[in-house]
């Protein structure tokens, strides 16, 4: 996650939320997201098939990683108000207004919380977007962003493997991979990988189970 | 390794660092960026060796606190160099290794510092070692450690295959190290690469500006 200046680490032990790993990327005309699917209570995994992405409106999403109560319940509280909010505007709310009402909430209760998010959508105005809201509540957009505890062991892979003007099916196999190398070597991450995509058409899911995840040479 | 702890608490002078060593066909490269520092905000060297050579054909590479880590590679040393006169033949890197798992383990409680060791001889060709923080010995076709090292598991693992050809290898080595470099804050400068075969040993430095770089840059 982005922090700026000294880690605020007094009862924070990890910069990096735990118990996740999260990924969305723009393309052309939408986007993808991803998310593994364990929820961890100490050792135990709590819930092994979790789905970890939310819907906040038709066409905008949020990736949860953090305390699943946290996110949980500032999740409940935007889609109210995002959907209150395009309500009175009588169409479709931009993704930056549903990433804008992450950030509020995010940062005005930051002491209490322990939230990272990515939101990611497709709107008419600028089409596909991804903006992170990690720990702390700051928001950015970014072309691809990832997140949570597993997302520190792919930094080098995303660095790496993205290029700018991937298809939808790049962006999918970009992503699955991602995540799979991910959970890997995240004893937070694991189960299976979920999918969607984003765009004007919608929104397709997918899931991934544990045998038909990418396999590289030496896991 | 047991490297996702941020070497901040040690104190002084840290390398928090990247360092890795891979096999390839024929030899194995050992590298490592070339910063140490004090804390997370001050860079006290931007130039600084962690590869040591510890005896013809096997280097070391440190992690962790430099103070320690240059007592134990120095001590290292001397055992090596009197263990290979004893034994009239160059040393094993397994027994380099296990020289520094020796003190490691015995002095657990005052080091901190990780170590890889890697090199070649006539008995196994090419091998890597890697010492932990308590003094666990363990080989690897390739590994990483230190600060930086937590960035890159997704890379190495997608990307490494065994028998790679030296090209290859030197590729991987580079991008894995400048990937951590731009993302760990107390990794950076060059990077510094050692090539052990049977024939020689061949250190080569890849300045900042010939670092290979990635889409947002």
């Amino acid at each position: 996650s982005l922090q700026f200046g000294t880690p605020r680490s007094v009862f924070i032990t990890s910069l990096i939320p735990v118990g996740t790993s999260i990924m969305a990327v723009e393309f052309e005309g939408g986007v993808v997201i991803g998310a593994d699917s364990r929820t961890t209570t100490g050792a135990y995994i709590a819930n092994r098939v979790t789905d970890k992405l939310t819907p906040i409106h038709e066409r905008i999403f949020c990736c949860r990683s953090g305390s699943a109560a946290d996110t949980q319940a500032i999740a409940d509280a935007v889609t109210y108000q995002l959907g209150f909010h395009s309500i009175e505007l009588d169409e479709a709310p931009l993704v930056q207004t549903a990433a804008s009402l992450f950030r509020e909430m995010c940062y005005r209760y930051r002491e209490e919380l322990m939230a990272g998010i990515i939101v990611a959508g497709w709107d008419p105005r600028r089409g596909g977007q991804v903006y992170t809201v990690p720990v702390g509540g700051m928001m950015t957009r970014q072309p691809v962003s990832v997140g949570g505890s597993g997302s520190s062991y792919i930094y080098g892979y995303v660095d790496s493997n993205y290029r700018a003007g991937m298809s939808k099916e790049e962006c999918l196999k970009f992503t699955a991979e991602a995540l799979t190398l991910a959970m890997e070597r995240d004893g937070s991450s694991g189960g299976v990988v979920r999918l969607a995509v984003v765009s004007e058409q919608g929104v397709e899911r997918q899931v991934i189970l544990g045998n038909q995840l990418p396999k590289f040479s030496t896991v | 390794m047991d490297s996702h702890h941020s070497y901040s608490q040690v104190k002084g002078v840290s390398t928090g660092t990247t360092i890795l060593a891979v096999k390839f066909n024929g030899g194995v490269i050992i590298g490592s960026d070339s910063r140490a520092s004090m804390g997370e905000s001050y860079v006290s060297s931007k130039t600084i060796n962690k590869l040591i050579q510890v005896h013809d054909r096997i280097f070391c590479c440190i992690a962790g606190s430099l103070a320690d880590a240059q007592a134990v590679t120095k001590m290292a040393k001397f055992q090596l160099s009197f263990h290979s006169i004893q034994m009239e033949s160059p040393p094993l890197v397994k027994a380099a290794a296990s020289i520094m798992r020796e003190l490691c383990y015995n002095n657990k409680e005052e080091l901190q510092a990780g170590f890889i060791t890697a090199g070649w001889d006539r008995k196994k060709g090419p091998q890597i070692y890697v010492v932990s923080l308590g003094g666990m010995l363990l080989s690897q076709p390739y590994t990483i450690g230190g600060s930086g090292s937590t960035y890159i598991y997704g890379y190495v693992d997608a990307k490494f295959k065994p028998d790679m050809s030296l090209e290859e290898a030197t590729q991987f080595s580079t991008n894995a190290l400048a990937l951590a470099m731009g993302r760990d804050n107390v990794s950076g400068g060059v990077v510094h690469l050692v090539v052990i075969t049977e024939a020689e040993v061949k250190h080569v430095v890849v300045p900042g500006n010939k670092l290979p770089k990635f889409h947002d840059e």
